[in-house]
Protein backbone atom coordinates (compact mmCIF):
# COMPACT_ATOMS: atom_id res chain seq x y z
CA UNK A 1 0.00 0.00 0.00
CA UNK A 2 1.20 3.64 -0.93
CA UNK A 3 1.29 6.21 1.63
CA UNK A 4 -0.48 8.85 0.63
CA UNK A 5 -0.29 11.09 3.43
CA UNK A 6 2.87 11.32 6.10
CA UNK A 7 2.63 13.46 9.21
CA UNK A 8 5.75 13.86 10.91
CA UNK A 9 6.32 15.23 14.57
CA UNK A 10 3.33 17.57 14.43
CA UNK A 11 2.85 20.12 16.96
CA UNK A 12 0.59 22.78 17.64
CA UNK A 13 -0.85 24.71 20.34
CA UNK A 14 -3.39 27.50 20.62
CA UNK A 15 -2.09 30.15 23.06
CA UNK A 16 -0.99 28.21 26.01
CA UNK A 17 -3.13 25.31 25.29
CA UNK A 18 -1.05 22.81 23.55
CA UNK A 19 -3.86 20.98 21.26
CA UNK A 20 -1.52 18.52 19.26
CA UNK A 21 1.20 16.98 20.88
CA UNK A 22 4.26 15.67 18.39
CA UNK A 23 1.97 14.06 15.95
CA UNK A 24 3.50 11.46 13.49
CA UNK A 25 1.50 8.85 11.13
CA UNK A 26 1.12 7.43 7.75
CA UNK A 27 -2.34 7.38 6.02
CA UNK A 28 -2.27 4.68 2.97
CA UNK A 29 -4.20 4.35 0.36
CA UNK A 30 -7.48 2.46 -0.24
CA UNK A 31 -8.04 2.42 3.40
CA UNK A 32 -10.60 4.15 5.48
CA UNK A 33 -9.36 5.48 8.69
CA UNK A 34 -11.46 6.55 11.74
CA UNK A 35 -10.00 8.82 14.07
CA UNK A 36 -11.99 9.00 17.23
CA UNK A 37 -11.59 10.34 20.72
CA UNK A 38 -13.31 12.07 23.28
CA UNK A 39 -14.17 16.06 22.62
CA UNK A 40 -10.90 18.72 22.54
CA UNK A 41 -8.91 15.44 21.86
CA UNK A 42 -7.54 17.19 18.56
CA UNK A 43 -9.01 15.38 16.05
CA UNK A 44 -10.13 18.55 13.96
CA UNK A 45 -7.44 20.17 14.38
CA UNK A 46 -5.52 17.42 12.90
CA UNK A 47 -7.67 17.59 10.13
CA UNK A 48 -7.53 21.30 9.58
CA UNK A 49 -3.58 21.10 9.61
CA UNK A 50 -3.80 18.34 6.64
CA UNK A 51 -5.92 21.10 5.00
CA UNK A 52 -3.85 23.95 5.36
CA UNK A 53 -6.59 25.87 7.64
CA UNK A 54 -4.38 25.36 10.36
CA UNK A 55 -1.01 25.94 10.16
CA UNK A 56 1.55 23.41 12.35
CA UNK A 57 3.90 25.09 14.87
CA UNK A 58 6.50 22.45 13.78
CA UNK A 59 6.66 19.17 11.97
CA UNK A 60 6.21 18.55 8.44
CA UNK A 61 2.70 17.35 6.80
CA UNK A 62 4.15 15.48 3.22
CA UNK A 63 1.49 14.83 0.91
CA UNK A 64 2.61 11.85 -2.01
CA UNK A 65 6.25 12.57 -0.31
CA UNK A 66 6.10 15.99 -0.58
CA UNK A 67 5.84 18.45 2.14
CA UNK A 68 2.87 20.50 1.64
CA UNK A 69 2.89 23.59 4.90
CA UNK A 70 2.41 26.77 2.70
CA UNK A 71 1.55 25.52 -0.69
CA UNK A 72 -1.90 24.76 -2.13
CA UNK A 73 -1.77 22.58 -5.26
CA UNK A 74 -2.39 19.17 -3.58
CA UNK A 75 -5.61 20.41 -2.15
CA UNK A 76 -6.96 19.57 -5.33
CA UNK A 77 -6.38 15.63 -4.60
CA UNK A 78 -8.62 16.31 -1.55
CA UNK A 79 -11.89 16.52 -1.02
CA UNK A 80 -13.15 18.20 2.51
CA UNK A 81 -16.48 17.65 4.15
CA UNK A 82 -16.42 20.39 7.16
CA UNK A 83 -18.24 19.59 10.45
CA UNK A 84 -20.46 22.38 10.28
CA UNK A 85 -20.80 23.08 6.05
CA UNK A 86 -21.91 27.23 5.96
CA UNK A 87 -21.64 29.13 2.57
CA UNK A 88 -22.72 32.57 1.53
CA UNK A 89 -26.20 33.27 2.71
CA UNK A 90 -27.61 34.58 -0.52
CA UNK A 91 -26.36 31.84 -2.92
CA UNK A 92 -28.08 28.81 -4.66
CA UNK A 93 -27.04 25.58 -4.13
CA UNK A 94 -26.39 25.32 -8.14
CA UNK A 95 -24.45 28.84 -8.00
CA UNK A 96 -22.20 26.81 -5.11
CA UNK A 97 -21.77 23.99 -7.49
CA UNK A 98 -20.71 26.24 -10.50
CA UNK A 99 -19.06 28.23 -8.49
CA UNK A 100 -16.88 25.50 -6.76
CA UNK A 101 -16.02 24.39 -10.03
CA UNK A 102 -14.93 27.80 -11.76
CA UNK A 103 -12.34 28.10 -9.07
CA UNK A 104 -11.07 24.33 -8.88
CA UNK A 105 -11.05 24.36 -13.38
CA UNK A 106 -10.76 20.71 -13.99
CA UNK A 107 -11.31 18.28 -16.58
CA UNK A 108 -11.57 15.58 -14.46
CA UNK A 109 -15.24 13.82 -15.19
CA UNK A 110 -17.98 15.00 -12.03
CA UNK A 111 -18.66 12.22 -9.88
CA UNK A 112 -22.65 13.31 -9.30
CA UNK A 113 -23.46 10.25 -7.60
CA UNK A 114 -24.49 11.99 -4.45
CA UNK A 115 -25.62 14.72 -5.93
CA UNK A 116 -27.95 12.46 -7.61
CA UNK A 117 -28.89 10.49 -4.28
CA UNK A 118 -29.67 13.41 -2.55
CA UNK A 119 -31.76 14.71 -5.18
CA UNK A 120 -29.70 17.82 -5.16
CA UNK A 121 -30.33 18.72 -8.53
CA UNK A 122 -34.37 19.30 -7.66
CA UNK A 123 -33.21 22.20 -5.32
CA UNK A 124 -30.62 24.25 -7.48
CA UNK A 125 -32.90 26.87 -7.07
CA UNK A 126 -33.05 27.22 -3.11
CA UNK A 127 -30.69 29.86 -1.41
CA UNK A 128 -28.43 28.52 1.11
CA UNK A 129 -29.87 30.43 4.10
CA UNK A 130 -33.27 28.64 3.90
CA UNK A 131 -31.53 25.04 4.06
CA UNK A 132 -31.95 23.10 6.92
CA UNK A 133 -28.78 21.67 8.78
CA UNK A 134 -29.69 18.17 7.61
CA UNK A 135 -29.92 19.58 3.68
CA UNK A 136 -26.28 21.56 4.09
CA UNK A 137 -24.43 18.61 5.13
CA UNK A 138 -25.72 16.95 2.03
CA UNK A 139 -24.59 19.81 -0.07
CA UNK A 140 -21.20 19.60 1.75
CA UNK A 141 -20.73 16.01 1.19
CA UNK A 142 -22.23 16.33 -2.50
CA UNK A 143 -19.61 18.99 -2.87
CA UNK A 144 -16.37 17.10 -1.09
CA UNK A 145 -17.06 13.90 -3.61
CA UNK A 146 -17.64 15.58 -6.39
CA UNK A 147 -14.05 16.15 -7.94
CA UNK A 148 -13.14 12.43 -7.59
CA UNK A 149 -10.40 13.25 -4.97
CA UNK A 150 -7.98 11.19 -4.32
CA UNK A 151 -8.49 11.37 -0.37
CA UNK A 152 -11.41 11.92 1.19
CA UNK A 153 -11.41 14.29 4.37
CA UNK A 154 -15.01 13.92 6.25
CA UNK A 155 -15.31 15.55 9.83
CA UNK A 156 -18.41 14.16 11.50
CA UNK A 157 -20.31 13.31 8.15
CA UNK A 158 -23.13 11.38 9.66
CA UNK A 159 -24.24 14.48 12.36
CA UNK A 160 -27.67 15.94 11.26
CA UNK A 161 -27.43 13.48 8.25
CA UNK A 162 -31.41 11.58 8.28
CA UNK A 163 -30.72 7.95 8.31
CA UNK A 164 -31.46 6.84 4.37
CA UNK A 165 -28.77 9.74 3.88
CA UNK A 166 -25.80 8.73 6.29
CA UNK A 167 -26.79 5.30 4.69
CA UNK A 168 -26.16 6.43 1.20
CA UNK A 169 -22.90 8.45 2.51
CA UNK A 170 -21.36 4.97 3.62
CA UNK A 171 -22.28 3.15 0.63
CA UNK A 172 -20.37 6.13 -1.26
CA UNK A 173 -17.26 5.43 1.11
CA UNK A 174 -17.09 1.64 0.53
CA UNK A 175 -17.07 2.48 -2.96
CA UNK A 176 -14.64 5.10 -3.02
CA UNK A 177 -12.45 2.50 -0.63
CA UNK A 178 -12.70 -0.07 -3.06
CA UNK A 179 -11.53 2.14 -5.55
CA UNK A 180 -8.15 2.78 -3.69
CA UNK A 181 -9.72 6.23 -2.35
CA UNK A 182 -7.99 6.96 0.98
CA UNK A 183 -10.91 8.39 3.45
CA UNK A 184 -10.11 10.02 6.92
CA UNK A 185 -13.70 10.08 9.07
CA UNK A 186 -13.43 11.59 12.29
CA UNK A 187 -16.88 10.62 14.25
CA UNK A 188 -18.29 9.77 17.71
CA UNK A 189 -20.57 7.36 16.29
CA UNK A 190 -18.70 3.76 16.95
CA UNK A 191 -21.09 1.44 15.81
CA UNK A 192 -20.41 3.69 12.51
CA UNK A 193 -16.73 3.68 12.49
CA UNK A 194 -17.18 -0.24 13.50
CA UNK A 195 -19.35 -0.65 10.23
CA UNK A 196 -16.64 1.23 7.67
CA UNK A 197 -13.42 1.74 9.36
CA UNK A 198 -9.95 -0.18 8.35
CA UNK A 199 -7.87 1.57 10.95
CA UNK A 200 -9.13 3.41 13.95
CA UNK A 201 -6.58 6.23 15.15
CA UNK A 202 -7.25 7.26 18.98
CA UNK A 203 -6.13 10.54 20.38
CA UNK A 204 -6.52 11.64 23.82
CA UNK A 205 -4.92 15.43 24.67
CA UNK A 206 -3.37 15.57 21.62
CA UNK A 207 -1.16 12.68 21.30
CA UNK A 208 -1.87 9.22 19.53
CA UNK A 209 -2.90 7.03 22.18
CA UNK A 210 -3.07 4.05 19.34
CA UNK A 211 -2.99 3.49 15.95
CA UNK A 212 -3.96 0.11 14.46
CA UNK A 213 -6.25 -2.41 12.48
CA UNK A 214 -9.54 -2.79 13.43
CA UNK A 215 -8.97 -6.59 13.33
CA UNK A 216 -5.91 -6.04 15.39
CA UNK A 217 -8.25 -4.05 17.99
CA UNK A 218 -10.74 -6.83 17.95
CA UNK A 219 -8.49 -9.36 18.28
CA UNK A 220 -5.95 -7.98 21.12
CA UNK A 221 -9.13 -7.53 23.08
CA UNK A 222 -11.44 -10.54 22.37
CA UNK A 223 -14.21 -8.02 21.94
CA UNK A 224 -16.70 -8.36 18.83
CA UNK A 225 -17.64 -4.78 19.06
CA UNK A 226 -15.39 -1.53 18.39
CA UNK A 227 -17.34 -0.11 21.58
CA UNK A 228 -16.38 -2.68 24.01
CA UNK A 229 -12.67 -3.06 22.60
CA UNK A 230 -12.20 0.59 23.16
CA UNK A 231 -13.56 0.40 26.47
CA UNK A 232 -11.30 -2.31 27.82
CA UNK A 233 -8.52 0.04 26.17
CA UNK A 234 -9.11 3.28 27.25
CA UNK A 235 -10.26 2.51 30.92
CA UNK B 1 -8.58 36.23 -7.49
CA UNK B 2 -10.89 37.59 -9.71
CA UNK B 3 -13.20 34.90 -9.59
CA UNK B 4 -13.38 35.60 -5.98
CA UNK B 5 -13.82 38.46 -6.34
CA UNK B 6 -16.71 38.06 -8.44
CA UNK B 7 -18.53 35.79 -6.70
CA UNK B 8 -18.61 38.23 -3.78
CA UNK B 9 -19.35 41.00 -5.51
CA UNK B 10 -22.72 38.72 -6.78
CA UNK B 11 -22.94 38.18 -3.04
CA UNK B 12 -23.55 41.86 -2.12
CA UNK B 13 -25.34 42.93 -4.93
CA UNK B 14 -28.15 40.66 -3.19
CA UNK B 15 -27.86 41.86 -0.45
CA UNK B 16 -29.71 45.31 0.75
CA UNK B 17 -27.07 46.80 2.91
CA UNK B 18 -25.15 48.38 -0.03
CA UNK B 19 -27.96 49.61 -1.50
CA UNK B 20 -29.10 51.22 1.43
CA UNK B 21 -25.90 53.08 1.75
CA UNK B 22 -25.66 54.07 -1.66
CA UNK B 23 -29.46 55.44 -1.55
CA UNK B 24 -28.48 57.08 1.26
CA UNK B 25 -25.22 58.83 -0.14
CA UNK B 26 -27.16 59.97 -2.89
CA UNK B 27 -29.60 61.54 -0.72
CA UNK B 28 -27.19 63.44 1.04
CA UNK B 29 -25.85 64.48 -2.11
CA UNK B 30 -28.90 65.45 -3.90
CA UNK B 31 -30.73 67.08 -0.99
CA UNK B 32 -27.57 69.23 -0.58
CA UNK B 33 -27.26 70.27 -3.85
CA UNK B 34 -30.98 70.91 -4.22
CA UNK B 35 -30.94 73.24 -1.16
CA UNK B 36 -28.56 75.58 -1.98
CA UNK B 37 -27.94 76.75 -5.25
CA UNK B 38 -23.95 77.97 -4.40
CA UNK B 39 -22.19 74.68 -5.72
CA UNK B 40 -19.04 75.59 -3.56
CA UNK B 41 -21.09 75.56 -0.50
CA UNK B 42 -22.79 72.09 -1.23
CA UNK B 43 -19.66 70.72 -2.13
CA UNK B 44 -18.03 72.09 1.81
CA UNK B 45 -21.08 70.54 3.13
CA UNK B 46 -20.59 67.07 1.23
CA UNK B 47 -17.22 66.93 2.38
CA UNK B 48 -17.82 67.65 5.89
CA UNK B 49 -21.08 64.90 5.90
CA UNK B 50 -18.93 61.71 3.65
CA UNK B 51 -15.65 62.76 5.62
CA UNK B 52 -17.82 60.91 8.73
CA UNK B 53 -19.76 58.41 7.14
CA UNK B 54 -18.00 56.78 4.76
CA UNK B 55 -15.18 56.24 6.58
CA UNK B 56 -17.89 54.74 8.83
CA UNK B 57 -19.56 52.60 6.75
CA UNK B 58 -16.73 51.51 4.60
CA UNK B 59 -14.93 49.96 7.75
CA UNK B 60 -17.97 48.73 9.60
CA UNK B 61 -19.56 46.94 6.54
CA UNK B 62 -16.65 45.39 5.47
CA UNK B 63 -16.12 44.19 9.01
CA UNK B 64 -19.44 42.63 8.86
CA UNK B 65 -18.74 40.87 5.87
CA UNK B 66 -15.54 39.87 6.67
CA UNK B 67 -16.86 37.82 9.38
CA UNK B 68 -19.72 36.75 8.34
CA UNK B 69 -17.81 35.03 4.99
CA UNK B 70 -15.94 33.20 7.59
CA UNK B 71 -17.10 30.18 7.01
CA UNK B 72 -16.94 30.58 3.02
CA UNK B 73 -13.28 31.81 3.79
CA UNK B 74 -12.61 28.15 5.04
CA UNK B 75 -14.34 26.69 2.21
CA UNK B 76 -12.00 28.42 -0.13
CA UNK B 77 -8.85 27.64 2.30
CA UNK B 78 -9.92 23.96 1.65
CA UNK B 79 -9.64 24.18 -2.33
CA UNK B 80 -6.60 24.59 -4.58
CA UNK B 81 -6.65 28.48 -4.42
CA UNK B 82 -3.80 30.29 -2.27
CA UNK B 83 -4.32 32.52 0.76
CA UNK B 84 -2.73 35.51 -1.08
CA UNK B 85 -5.65 35.28 -4.36
CA UNK B 86 -8.29 33.87 -1.52
CA UNK B 87 -7.79 37.81 0.72
CA UNK B 88 -7.06 39.54 -2.47
CA UNK B 89 -10.20 38.38 -4.00
CA UNK B 90 -12.14 38.95 -1.32
CA UNK B 91 -10.61 42.92 -0.92
CA UNK B 92 -11.38 43.16 -4.74
CA UNK B 93 -15.12 41.81 -3.78
CA UNK B 94 -15.74 44.31 -1.31
CA UNK B 95 -13.88 47.22 -1.97
CA UNK B 96 -15.40 47.54 -5.46
CA UNK B 97 -18.76 47.24 -4.35
CA UNK B 98 -18.24 49.55 -1.28
CA UNK B 99 -16.46 51.92 -4.20
CA UNK B 100 -19.48 51.38 -6.25
CA UNK B 101 -21.91 52.80 -3.70
CA UNK B 102 -19.04 56.08 -3.27
CA UNK B 103 -19.62 56.37 -7.28
CA UNK B 104 -23.11 56.21 -7.45
CA UNK B 105 -24.41 58.24 -4.31
CA UNK B 106 -21.43 60.91 -4.61
CA UNK B 107 -19.37 60.86 -7.79
CA UNK B 108 -22.16 61.08 -10.03
CA UNK B 109 -24.42 64.16 -8.12
CA UNK B 110 -21.62 65.88 -8.33
CA UNK B 111 -19.78 65.46 -11.74
CA UNK B 112 -23.47 66.33 -12.30
CA UNK B 113 -24.09 69.80 -10.33
CA UNK B 114 -20.15 70.63 -9.42
CA UNK B 115 -18.29 69.53 -12.06
CA UNK B 116 -14.71 71.82 -11.01
CA UNK B 117 -11.35 71.18 -10.23
CA UNK B 118 -12.73 70.88 -6.37
CA UNK B 119 -15.42 68.52 -7.67
CA UNK B 120 -12.89 66.00 -9.35
CA UNK B 121 -11.01 66.48 -5.85
CA UNK B 122 -13.97 65.11 -3.86
CA UNK B 123 -14.09 62.36 -6.02
CA UNK B 124 -10.83 60.88 -6.23
CA UNK B 125 -9.79 61.26 -2.31
CA UNK B 126 -13.23 60.17 -1.39
CA UNK B 127 -13.07 56.72 -3.69
CA UNK B 128 -9.54 56.85 -1.80
CA UNK B 129 -10.79 57.22 1.47
CA UNK B 130 -13.48 54.63 0.98
CA UNK B 131 -10.71 51.85 0.08
CA UNK B 132 -7.95 52.73 3.06
CA UNK B 133 -10.82 52.07 5.37
CA UNK B 134 -11.78 48.99 3.47
CA UNK B 135 -7.88 48.03 3.82
CA UNK B 136 -7.79 48.96 7.53
CA UNK B 137 -11.07 46.72 8.38
CA UNK B 138 -9.14 43.85 6.49
CA UNK B 139 -6.45 45.01 8.90
CA UNK B 140 -7.95 44.14 12.01
CA UNK B 141 -10.50 41.58 10.97
CA UNK B 142 -7.40 39.36 9.97
CA UNK B 143 -5.97 40.25 13.29
CA UNK B 144 -9.26 39.30 15.10
CA UNK B 145 -11.12 35.72 15.98
CA UNK B 146 -14.56 37.05 16.87
CA UNK B 147 -17.12 38.75 15.10
CA UNK B 148 -17.80 41.29 17.87
CA UNK B 149 -14.23 42.45 19.40
CA UNK B 150 -13.41 42.69 15.32
CA UNK B 151 -16.08 44.95 14.86
CA UNK B 152 -15.59 46.89 18.19
CA UNK B 153 -11.95 47.41 16.78
CA UNK B 154 -13.10 48.77 13.92
CA UNK B 155 -15.09 50.98 15.71
CA UNK B 156 -12.05 52.19 17.47
CA UNK B 157 -10.54 52.96 14.37
CA UNK B 158 -12.92 55.20 12.87
CA UNK B 159 -13.55 56.86 16.14
CA UNK B 160 -9.54 57.27 16.14
CA UNK B 161 -9.44 58.51 13.00
CA UNK B 162 -12.31 60.71 12.73
CA UNK B 163 -12.56 61.99 16.24
CA UNK B 164 -10.15 61.29 18.79
CA UNK B 165 -6.85 62.61 16.28
CA UNK B 166 -7.96 65.79 15.66
CA UNK B 167 -7.98 66.08 19.47
CA UNK B 168 -4.63 64.69 19.40
CA UNK B 169 -3.89 67.18 17.28
CA UNK B 170 -4.88 70.42 19.04
CA UNK B 171 -3.79 69.36 22.28
CA UNK B 172 -0.17 68.69 20.38
CA UNK B 173 -0.32 72.36 19.24
CA UNK B 174 -1.60 73.38 22.53
CA UNK B 175 1.46 71.92 24.25
CA UNK B 176 4.24 72.62 21.85
CA UNK B 177 2.75 76.16 21.06
CA UNK B 178 5.97 78.23 21.66
CA UNK B 179 7.50 76.28 18.46
CA UNK B 180 7.53 76.55 15.25
CA UNK B 181 5.07 74.12 14.28
CA UNK B 182 4.04 74.05 10.77
CA UNK B 183 6.02 71.17 9.39
CA UNK B 184 5.45 68.69 12.30
CA UNK B 185 1.49 69.72 11.08
CA UNK B 186 2.00 68.68 7.37
CA UNK B 187 3.49 65.53 8.87
CA UNK B 188 0.93 64.75 11.26
CA UNK B 189 -1.68 65.05 8.67
CA UNK B 190 -0.11 61.77 7.12
CA UNK B 191 -0.79 60.18 9.90
CA UNK B 192 -4.24 60.26 9.11
CA UNK B 193 -6.12 59.67 6.10
CA UNK B 194 -9.26 61.81 6.53
CA UNK B 195 -7.13 64.40 7.35
CA UNK B 196 -5.57 64.16 3.73
CA UNK B 197 -8.59 64.22 1.96
CA UNK B 198 -10.02 66.57 3.85
CA UNK B 199 -7.24 69.37 3.50
CA UNK B 200 -6.82 68.32 0.18
CA UNK B 201 -10.57 69.24 -0.79
CA UNK B 202 -10.68 72.41 1.58
CA UNK B 203 -7.65 73.89 -0.47
CA UNK B 204 -9.08 73.73 -3.55
CA UNK B 205 -11.85 75.99 -2.41
CA UNK B 206 -9.41 78.92 -1.66
CA UNK B 207 -10.98 79.57 1.69
CA UNK B 208 -7.64 78.23 3.48
CA UNK B 209 -7.16 82.20 4.14
CA UNK B 210 -9.92 82.01 6.93
CA UNK B 211 -7.32 79.21 8.50
CA UNK B 212 -4.90 81.75 9.24
CA UNK B 213 -0.83 80.66 9.00
CA UNK B 214 -1.05 77.05 9.11
CA UNK B 215 -3.90 77.25 6.65
CA UNK B 216 -1.21 79.68 4.13
CA UNK B 217 1.15 76.65 5.04
CA UNK B 218 -0.89 74.01 4.20
CA UNK B 219 -2.08 76.03 0.94
CA UNK B 220 2.01 76.65 -0.20
CA UNK B 221 2.51 72.76 0.40
CA UNK B 222 -0.53 71.02 -0.08
CA UNK B 223 -1.91 73.50 -3.22
CA UNK B 224 1.08 72.81 -5.18
CA UNK B 225 1.88 69.94 -7.83
CA UNK B 226 4.26 67.84 -5.88
CA UNK B 227 1.49 68.43 -2.70
CA UNK B 228 -1.02 66.75 -4.17
CA UNK B 229 0.92 64.17 -5.37
CA UNK B 230 2.40 63.81 -1.87
CA UNK B 231 -0.79 63.54 -0.31
CA UNK B 232 -2.17 61.29 -3.28
CA UNK B 233 0.50 58.65 -2.89
CA UNK B 234 0.12 59.06 1.38
CA UNK B 235 -3.49 58.07 0.10
CA UNK B 236 -2.58 55.14 -1.71
CA UNK B 237 0.30 53.45 1.27
CA UNK B 238 -2.84 53.95 3.25
CA UNK B 239 -4.71 51.34 1.45
CA UNK B 240 -1.28 49.55 0.27
CA UNK B 241 0.26 49.17 3.66
CA UNK B 242 -2.45 47.91 6.01
CA UNK B 243 -3.63 45.25 3.11
CA UNK B 244 0.10 43.95 2.94
CA UNK B 245 -0.08 43.28 6.66
CA UNK B 246 -3.59 42.13 6.52
CA UNK B 247 -1.94 39.55 4.14
CA UNK B 248 0.79 38.84 6.24
CA UNK B 249 -1.52 37.93 9.33
CA UNK B 250 -3.71 35.94 6.92
CA UNK B 251 -1.00 33.72 5.42
CA UNK B 252 -0.08 32.47 9.35
CA UNK B 253 -3.87 32.74 10.44
CA UNK B 254 -5.73 29.32 11.75
CA UNK B 255 -9.47 29.14 10.68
Amino acid sequence: MEEIIGIKGLKKSFGRLSVLKNISCSFEEGRVVSILGPNASGKTTLIKSVLGMVIPDEGDILFKGAPVTGTYNYKRHIGYMPQIGRYPDNMKIGQLFRMVMDIRQEDTALDTDLLKEYKLESMYNKTMRTLSGGTLQKVSAALAFMFNPDVLILDEPSAGLDPFAAEALKEKIMHEKHRGKLILITSHILSEADEISDNIMYLIEGQIKFYKSLHQLKDETGEQKLGRALTKIIV
Amino acid sequence: MFKIAKYIILDIVRSKVLIAYTVLLLAISLTIFMADGDVTKGLVSITTVIMIIVPLVSVVYSTTYYFNAAEFTELLVSQPISRKNILMGKFIGIGSSVLFAFVAGVCIPVSIFAFSATGITLMVSGCLLTLSFVSLAFFTSTRTRDKARGIGLALMLWFYFAILFDGLVLLFLYSFADYPLEKAMIALTALNPIDLARILILLQLDISALMGYTGALYQQFFGSGSGIIFSLILQIIWIGAPLLLALKAFKKKDL
